[in-house]
């Protein structure tokens, strides 16, 4: 290993190919790189630890890039469950659609969806930003607790069930909203919020006041008997 | 867990390529499922005789049954493949499946059609698809099964494809929590069980749906109230075959479809080796919907 032509599935195996890219010396000048033929195997590019670029051509399958720091993943293709599970900072760009669980408990840093992610995107986000350009399924933003999720397309039912203070910007409908998840004010520190994401997402055919906020109605917070069905 | 796999060939080219492919997707899917392996290919070769699908245990001598079974029924071909047999004849189910079931209590009937053919065992998907060298066989479409093992015992009564009637067959991913109300409510409608498999109910139901001239598209919008529990479905049928999840969809399915095919399976590396897939329009069947292929 060490070469940048052996991060090619069909030459290495994906232990090979992971422990290579989490242990990339600091020091070490080359930071680009280029993983071949992912096959959708699962977990690749997980645990990486610093700031390097990684291209992957073609579609991956679950956890990847799970428990990510500082890296930039570049996918160019699809990806399975639970992508960028974990996430502590960095990006990770999907170029096709994404499965469910999109950045699932992920604290920190930014998934950039160009098409659409399945059902519970984001589920138990923990501070991470999600910026999808097409739509997303339901129970997205099931229990998340803090960071953004922004959709420009459409949401599927239950949107932000049981949600905590992840806020949620949708450009299109929720087909129906969760328990205690409830459309809010846009205030002007919501459009600069917005603009940010549309612009880390390079997204130029919406504006800031084409989009929806939803978030928590903190009814759920504490224990309350009225609420027993709802739990 | 569990791994299912389907794959439907549009071009009649492509037929012979229908077993490398599916082997290939079976062996992918031993992750899914270690426990045991099945699958069931459509070749519709035969127009006027059924085929029947038996497994024989150890107990059964073969020659002996060969000869027994050329007694009672004319036009007969077999083919044995392991310890799976398809006898091919033009006799009617109603009198060649009580026939075999009166004569011969080691031997299972698994399957039984104008087209289809089922193989199921225990073990390795690996060993399974080369026992039976699922690679050699061709046809237009075929779904399989790799299973881990939750609702009851790793036997051949246990392992997927079931079928429950005519060319008809389901792999299933996930577990049914109402099947046991359910089996008894359809043995009292007169369907057959083998099993304590919540699958087989599945199966069951959909076949006596089917068996009332009721579509395949409402048979299985009936099973999203009906079926309680966790399902990705693949239904084979003459055809073609269908999918449907439960409306929670924690279950996986991705679709691979282009010119040439429709693959399905639960993870998208189980179809990674299928030419130009990177190509072909891929996603994910939507919770709660049912999708058809076939003629």
């Amino acid at each position: 290993m060490g070469k940048i032509e052996n991060l090619d599935f069909k030459k290495n195996s994906l232990r090979k190919i992971n422990s290579f890219l989490q242990n990339i010396s600091y020091k070490n000048n080359k930071r680009e790189f280029t993983v071949k033929n992912p096959r959708g195997e699962h977990a690749i590019c997980a645990g990486l630890k610093e700031n390097i670029l990684v291209k992957i051509n073609g579609h991956v399958g679950y956890y990847c890039g799970g428990m990510n720091q500082k890296a930039k993943i570049v996918i160019d293709g699809n990806a399975g469950t639970g992508l960028g599970e974990n996430m502590m900072s960095g990006t990770i760009h999907v170029k096709g659609n994404t499965s469910q669980s999109t950045g699932a408990t992920a604290h920190g840093g930014t998934i950039i969806v160009d098409g659409n992610a399945s059902s519970r995107c984001g589920i138990s986000m923990k501070g991470v930003d999600i910026i999808v350009k097409g739509s997303v399924g339901h129970m997205s933003g099931f229990m998340a607790q803090a960071g953004t999720l922004l959709v420009c397309g459409n949401a599927g039912e239950a949107l932000g069930d049981s949600i905590y203070e992840t806020v949620i910007y949708i450009a299109g409908n929720p087909k129906s909203l969760g328990v205690d998840c409830i459309e809010k004010k846009i205030t002007k520190n919501d459009i600069k919020k917005i603009e940010n994401l549309l612009k880390q997402g390079n997204i130029n055919k919406l504006k800031a006041i084409n989009f929806k906020k939803f978030g928590s109605a903190r009814k759920l917070y504490n224990f309350n008997i009225d609420n027993a069905s709802d739990y | 867990m569990c791994g299912i796999v389907g794959l439907y060939l549009k071009k009649k080219k492509l037929h012979s390529q229908l077993g490398s492919y599916l082997s290939a997707m079976l062996d992918n899917m031993s992750s899914r499922g270690p426990d045991s392996a099945g699958f069931a290919i459509y070749n519709n070769k035969e127009k006027k005789r059924y085929k029947y699908s038996l497994c024989l245990s150890k107990k059964v001598n073969l020659n002996n049954f060969e000869e027994d079974i050329k007694k009672n029924f004319k036009n007969l071909d077999i083919k044995t493949i392991s310890d799976h047999t398809i006898l091919y004849t033009s006799a009617k189910p109603q009198k060649f499946i009580p026939f075999i079931k009166k004569n011969y209590e080691n031997i299972l009937l698994i399957g039984y059609g104008k087209s289809i053919e089922i193989f199921k065992q225990v073990g390795s998907p690996k060993d399974i698809v080369k026992k039976f060298n699922l690679d050699q066989f061709s046809g237009s479409h075929g779904i399989g099964h790799t299973r881990m093992a939750t609702e009851s015992a790793i036997t051949i009564d246990g392992s997927h494809p079931y079928s429950t009637g005519e060319d008809e067959c389901l792999v299933h991913n996930g577990s049914l929590s109402n099947h046991n109300n359910l089996r008894r409510e359809l043995i009292k409608k007169g369907q057959e069980f083998h099993s304590l498999n919540d699958t087989e109910v599945a199966a069951g139901y959909i076949s006596n749906k089917l068996s009332k001239n009721k579509s395949m598209k409402n048979t299985l919008t009936d099973c999203l109230s009906n079926l309680d529990g966790f399902y990705t479905f693949i239904v084979g049928t003459n055809n073609g075959f269908a999918i449907l999840r439960d409306e929670i969809a924690c279950k996986p399915a991705v679709i691979a479809e282009n010119a040439n095919y429709v693959a399905v399976a639960s993870e998208f590396q189980a179809m990674a080796h299928l030419p130009n897939v990177n190509k072909a329009k891929i996603y994910e069947p939507e919770p709660g919907v049912v999708y058809t292929w076939g003629k």
